[in-house]
């Protein structure tokens, strides 16, 4: 059974249609990655599946037992965050939100799963350090284990790499991989690298205000879309 | 000491003390959130409206905080629908209202009192504005200030820290950031009386700047500008009994002193 499934989705802002005619399917384990240029309606599509934005047409169906408010999200940074005094357990507890119902503090589970995330991240030493003296890297790493507190299903990944260096972006796809691998946690991220997408989704959704391309990466790989966001040479 | 003594054996100063303290932690805690969340000039426009619904109050002879309170309520919940519609961004809201309650309220006292030492207190603020049953109403709602931030803490650092997490993940994200702007709205009001309209904002912003430049995270940055808040209410309310200056002026100096002692502690920022 798919724990997402769109069928011909279309976003618009004041009745003017920026993304139309989306359908696709994602199954337990997949990694789906999303690709288009900027103003293509990658972000759009974002806030429908997190239901922060409701279509305009067409339906958006959730299986699987996964609910709308238990998809782990990491957004990109803004430029607030970045300076924001908090030490790195209360960002990541903060993820544990959802799962408080309704109590009015974090008990033993919250602080229980915000531990064993910040250790999956490799984060556990730098609990109580301060978050805005961080790497970009570091700041990454804390809030996807504030995203996988948030979630036991899905990930979704708006630009994850955004302003890393090259050894901080490959560790963070690397990360990200064995996420979905590992723990069996499907994984959506938007990105705008190509070659990194074709190299560890498993499927690749190209959009252009429309859906050009789904289907899996080696079929990408063949297809005009791709052939086209490169110039004319292959991945 | 003695003369400390003295200064706490008035009626007015003891009930001036403790809603002081009371609203300046309110302040501050409040303060936190509202500065990292660019909030910072809410304050400052709602204490404009509370300016206005106190020379309304005054002019009619009704009972300013009940009033002011419910005023003030409803303009920040206004303010705050505007700031998350496109149409007034907003600073510009902000400006609006601010200086169109400042309008209203010189008008109303122009046409009926004209200028008296009752409304210069609502502007700058007196230490001897607080009746006896101001006074309990006053520790009432600050108390209920206190526990409902106190409550919903998790939920307000959520808010503060990334809004679009906490709503996407399932936080009614309006609600707590009308809470926010509701509790605001009444401290507001609580401590314009004794800080005046126009110095009132400084007890919510100043705190909050000050304890983020030595504290890294936020529970010790929330704790730290509840102290730095009592403390220089304490510093300023002494200084202007027995400096004879005015108690909301002096406050906000003590304020702006214990900022530049943080800034230096705090070091240059990177």
């Amino acid at each position: 059974m798919a724990i997402i499934k769109c069928e011909d989705l279309s976003f618009g802002y004041e009745g003017k249609t920026v993304l139309e005619g989306v359908s696709f399917e994602i199954y337990a384990g997949d990694y789906l990655c999303i690709l288009g240029e900027n103003g293509s309606g990658k972000s759009t599509l974002i806030k429908g599946l997190l239901g922060l934005k409701a279509p305009e047409s067409g339906t958006l169906t959730l299986g699987d037992g996964l609910k709308p408010t238990e998809i782990g999200y990491l957004p990109q940074q803004t430029q607030l965050q970045k300076d924001f005094p908090a030490s790195v357990r209360e960002v990541v507890l903060s993820g544990c939100l959802n799962s408080l119902g309704t109590h009015f503090r974090y008990g033993k589970e919250q602080r229980e799963a915000a531990r064993f995330n910040m250790e999956r991240m490799g984060i556990e030493d730098l609990a109580d350090v301060s978050y805005q003296s961080l790497s970009g890297g570091q700041q990454q790493r804390v809030l996807l284990a504030r995203a996988l507190c948030a979630t036991k299903k899905l990930l979704l990944l708006d630009e994850p790499v955004t302003g890393l260096d090259p050894i901080a972006t490959g560790e963070m796809y690397n990360l990200i991989k064995l996420i979905n691998l590992c723990d069996n946690i499907s994984v959506i991220m938007v990105s705008h690298d190509i070659h990194e997408a074709v190299r560890y989704a498993t499927k690749i959704l190209h959009l252009g205000h429309k859906q050009l391309f789904f289907g899996t990466s080696a079929e990408y790989r063949e297809s005009d879309p791709a052939r086209r966001f490169l110039g004319g040479n292959r991945v | 000491m003695s003369e400390i003594m003295n200064m706490l054996s008035y009626h007015f100063m003891q009930r001036a003390l403790i809603v002081g303290i009371l609203v300046s932690v309110c302040a501050a805690l409040l303060g936190v959130s509202l500065v990292l969340k660019r909030y910072s000039m809410i304050g400052d426009g709602l204490s404009h409206v509370g300016f206005g619904a106190l020379a309304i109050a005054s002019a009619f002879g009704l009972a300013p905080l009940w009033v002011a309170v419910p005023v003030v309520v409803i303009a920040a919940v206004i303010l705050l629908n505007l700031q998350q519609s496109a149409k007034v961004k907003g600073d510009a809201a902000i400006a609006i209202i601010s200086s169109a309650s400042l309008a209203i309220g010189v008008i109303t006292v122009s046409l009926t009192t004209g200028m008296n030492t009752e409304v210069s207190s609502y502007m700058f603020g007196s230490i001897l504005s607080l009746s006896r049953s101001d006074a309990i109403l006053s520790v009432i709602l600050s108390v209920g200030v206190l526990a409902l931030f106190i409550l919903f803490y998790p939920r307000i650092f959520a808010i503060t820290f990334d809004e679009t997490f906490t709503k996407a993940t399932g936080t009614n994200t309006k609600i707590y950031n009308m809470l926010l702007a509701v509790l605001t709205a009444v401290t507001v009001v609580l401590g314009m009386r004794m800080m005046g309209a126009l110095l009132i904002s400084s007890l919510i912003i100043f705190p909050a700047l000050s304890a983020m430049r030595v504290c890294k995270s936020f529970k010790s940055v929330v704790l730290c500008s509840a102290v730095i808040s009592v403390v220089c209410f304490l510093v300023g309310v002494c200084a202007s009994y027995f400096l004879e200056t005015p108690t909301g002026a002096s406050i906000v100096l003590a304020d702006l002193a214990a900022f530049g002692v943080f800034s230096l502690l705090g070091g240059p920022r990177k």
